[in-house]
């Protein structure tokens, strides 16, 4: 009985080790740059359609880099950044980010690429938006007719971009009783706004990749006002010295990378019949959307 | 309801098939909160055990801080962890936010109040004279703690399970400490999460089921252990 | 040689929490005797106990075990391992009875065929030898008291101490667990302290004899002194004379007291002076009744008396009378019905002198 006993207890401890040390190994993926980590605080759009599942194994290969991805929103990603909490940050918020780096918290704001916003809702559109080509004429539509419109809410890329369209079609949703917002990422807004049968704001990456089972039609799409941009920026390590300045360097030098660009370039294609993202690196703002 | 076959059907591939990531992701859970209510127990059986048997000032006091404990909210324990050991915090030189040992330390401060509060319980309903007694049969104070555990045990093991329930199913915490790094910090209930936002929900009932398989046979294990018959 | 007293206590302070549960100015146990505690509760006997048995720590005071001074953590251990105690209730653990027995016997790290053999002995002991593999859950009321008690006998302990061991038992259990007890005490000369609060089991078990209140020492000594000479109503009471009766001496001649009680005047043997209040207690078995004063009663006591009260009390038969005074008298079934026994009859009742014990009275 004792021998028994004794025999229980070392097969439990030893599995116990096992479980410690098999958990502390996972947090020491040892190779040669000296602060391994790279926190990327990026937006949901980039994590929900995949592309980073892509990316981020081969940049790691590559420079043998951990990179820990906090898929949050752009507006979040950038106040993680303003505290240091991040390291480099891959957005799409032009206004913010503009700010971001007056206010000196950022540096090297780069270009990534770009894909659209689109208006996406039931196919009934009882708002009528379907004949309008622009943006803002659709919002004012939606606003007059008292729409159900769902909005991110998160102060995201992406409402920050349709905060702008409000704004340019003279309307203030705020409080109004057919303007709901989610707080969600874009995948979890757009389930949301299908099943409400409502509008909303989303960018074509996410709305691809979920087309399938949303049941929801483009309404409107292709207007410059609708131009999603995606910019890579490092985290000013001046103003926060724990960060990693190289790794962030490195990160954001592979995004402009010929190779990733193609692979972005690529990237859906097989799968959605079309791409998901257009790679515009070291291209001008001028320039896009050619 | 077809969604829900679906996800059977789906949950049923993913198992059989011995999918690596589902692998990874399942055997992340059931080491991130198997070490967590490892620790908790340790913890919370030796701390609630010693404030059942002890007497000291503002006792009472601290019996309601544990049963309090045993409801805090998980999201608030991931914040407060998250501040803790974030790069402006104290403890942001150690670097583990966004690993899985945060989400096991969070995990592990979830838990312990659940088992301290119940270990305290089953441990004062022990008979009063018992302690006494065990200590005139010539035990010294450790050995007599030890039996009285062994006698409570139905109790503690109910703590455990309790203990091990609510850290498997935890999302809130583990999300915000964790960070859900793919193949790194992300577990089953952070999975479903995450497939459920991008809209793939047979994979997210798949991964639903494979928690609820999971946590069944460890409760499976645990309740043997518990209604374990001594001879007739 | 050994050791005459095993415990001695002088001038022991107790405390539990803030409150001081003993005060014992002097108490001995002698080894191999069997010695009672009785009292109200509340009265301090558990207390006792477990001071005595290194349970508890005294405040101030001298605690002496074989003679030798308790006063530290270290003796204490020694003492619980010398000493066992056996509580109310039986507190078995949710095992096998053979491991409740063996668990004291675990705890001193004893080799496992020296415990088997020692569990073995206690069972035949106690006669549950056939109970050794049933889980203790399982037990009726007086098998889990019997195993309590050989797990402390398979300690083969110096002192044991018992708290109020037959309490919660059936009656033929009861006997059948004292006379156990009785017989293995005999065998094995160990040396007991009870608390006990039953007067027919002090009666029957005990040689000494400590009446406690309050966590003090009232009176102590044999068995004998205690019943026949209590020291105090209040000890009268509980040692359960029945008679207790008020009076005042009239005179004294040589230790001859002529007490009056109410109206009437008794004899009785002590040295209070005239004028003294008392309290005089007659023991139920120490007064007579008969029918007539026919064929000489030796007794100085002879009154008429009218039977007020007849209660049944198992083989025999309570009287209450009316003397002028209040009476009690134990009389026999037989004997009850010759002498055609009913409430409300006139018979004579009679009591010795020397049967009276006096106590004086403070009121």
């Amino acid at each position: 009985m004792e021998k028994l006993k004794t025999i229980k207890l070392i097969i439990f401890l030893s599995t116990i080790t096992l479980l410690a040390f098999s958990v502390s190994s996972a947090s020491a993926a040892q190779s040669q740059p000296k602060q391994k980590n790279i926190i990327l605080a990026t937006t949901t759009s980039t994590q929900d359609t995949g592309l980073l599942d892509i990316l981020i194994p081969l940049f790691e290969e590559k420079t043998g880099y951990f990179v820990k991805t906090i898929a949050v929103g752009s507006g979040q990603a950038m106040a993680m950044g303003q505290k240091g909490e991040a390291d480099v940050l891959l957005v799409h918020s032009p206004d913010a980010e503009k700010k971001f780096i007056a206010d000196g918290f950022g540096i090297n704001r780069r270009l990534v690429m770009h894909n659209d916003f689109i208006i996406v809702g039931p196919s009934a559109d009882q708002a009528k938006i379907k004949d309008t080509n622009l943006a803002v004429e659709a919002f004012k539509k939606i606003a007059e007719t008292s729409a159900l419109f769902m909005s991110r809410g998160d102060n995201s890329g992406t409402h920050s971009q349709e905060k702008k369209l409000w704004k340019a079609a003279g309307v203030n949703p705020e409080g109004q009783k057919w303007y709901q917002q989610t707080g969600l990422g874009m995948g979890q807004t757009l389930n949301v706004a299908a099943e409400k049968k409502g509008y909303t704001l989303a960018d074509s990456g996410t709305y691809l990749a979920m087309k399938k089972n949303l049941g929801m039609d483009i309404l409107v799409e292709g207007d410059a006002a609708l131009l999603n941009i995606y910019h890579v920026i490092e985290v000013n390590a001046d103003k926060w010295p724990k960060a990693n300045a190289k790794g962030a360097r490195a990160f954001a030098d592979f995004m402009v990378s010929a190779k990733t660009q193609t692979i972005i370039k690529k990237f859906g294609v097989d799968k959605y019949g079309s791409p998901l993202f257009f790679p515009d690196a070291g291209k001008t703002l001028e320039e896009l959307g050619k | 309801m077809e969604l829900i076959l679906e996800g059977i059907k789906k949950a049923f591939e993913l198992i059989v098939s011995l999918d690596p990531e589902v692998l990874g992701i399942t055997l992340l859970s059931l080491q991130v909160s198997g070490l967590a209510t490892f620790i908790s127990l340790v913890l919370g059986v030796s701390a609630g055990t010693v404030v059942a048997l002890a007497n000291f000032r503002g006792r009472k006091f601290v019996i309601s801080l544990i049963n309090t404990g045993m409801g805090l909210p998980p999201v608030v324990v991931g914040l407060f962890v998250t501040i803790m050991i974030w790069r402006n915090g104290p403890f942001g030189f150690l670097e583990i936010l966004y690993t899985p040992l945060a989400i096991i330390i969070a995990q592990a401060i979830i838990a312990t109040p659940i088992i301290m509060g119940i270990s305290l319980a089953a441990i004062q309903q022990l008979p009063e004279n018992l302690r006494l007694q065990i200590l005139s049969l010539g035990a010294t104070r450790l050995q007599m703690v030890w039996v009285l555990i062994k006698e409570a045990r139905l109790p503690l093991l109910a703590a455990v399970m309790a203990g091990f329930g609510g850290v498997i199913s935890e999302v809130g915490a583990s999300i915000m400490v964790g960070g859900n790094i793919k193949g790194y910090s992300r577990v089953l209930t952070t999975a479903t999460v995450m497939e459920t936002g991008k809209g793939n929900f047979d994979v997210a009932i798949a991964l639903g089921i494979i928690l609820l398989l999971l946590a069944f046979m460890v409760n499976l294990v645990l309740t043997q252990i518990q209604q374990r018959q001594r001879p007739r | 040689m050994k050791v005459e007293n095993i415990i001695k206590i002088e001038n022991l302070l107790v405390q539990r929490g803030d409150v001081t549960v003993l005060n014992i100015s002097e108490l001995t146990v002698e080894r191999g005797k069997i010695f009672a505690l009785i009292g109200p509760n509340g009265a301090g006997k558990s207390s006792l106990l477990l001071t005595m048995a290194g349970l508890l720590k005294p405040w101030q005071g001298q605690l002496y075990f074989q003679d030798m001074l308790i006063n530290s953590h270290v003796d204490r251990m020694m003492l619980r391992r010398n000493a066992a105690v056996v509580f109310q209730e039986p507190l078995l653990l949710s095992c096998s009875v053979h491991e409740n027995i063996a668990l004291g016997l675990k705890f001193r790290k004893g080799k496992k065929d020296e415990i088997k053999k020692r569990v073995g002995e206690s069972l035949d002991y106690f006669g549950i030898a056939q109970l050794e593999k049933r889980s203790a859950k399982s037990l009726s009321g007086g098998e889990a008291r019997r195993v309590s008690l050989a797990r402390a006998f398979a300690l083969k302990p110096q002192l044991i101490l018992l708290d109020e061991p037959f309490n919660s038992l059936d009656p033929p259990t009861r006997e059948a667990v004292i006379d156990d007890l009785q017989r293995i005490l005999k065998e094995t000369k160990i040396t007991a302290v009870m608390a006990l609060h039953d007067r027919e089991e002090t009666l029957r078990l005990a040689q000494d004899v400590a009446f406690m209140d309050s966590g003090k020492i009232v009176q102590s000594g044999t068995t004998a002194k205690i019943f026949n000479q209590p020291a105090d109503e209040f000890i009268a009471n509980f040692v359960g004379t029945e008679s207790v009766l008020e009076g005042t001496v009239k005179n004294n001649a040589n230790g001859l007291m002529e007490i009056s009680i109410n109206s009437k005047v008794i004899e009785a043997v002590g040295n209070s002076s005239a004028g003294q209040k008392v309290f005089c207690c007659v023991r139920p078995e120490n007064v007579t009744v008969s029918k007539d004063t026919q064929g000489k009663i030796s007794a100085r006591n002879v009154f008429e008396a009218k039977v007020q009260k007849i209660v049944r009390q198992g083989f025999f038969y309570k009287l209450v009378l009316d003397c002028g005074f209040s009476l009690t008298a134990y009389i026999t079934q037989p004997s009850c019905e010759d002498l055609q026994l009913e409430e409300g009859a006139s018979i004579i009742t009679s009591f010795k002198a020397t049967a009276v014990h006096v106590m004086r009275r403070e009121k």
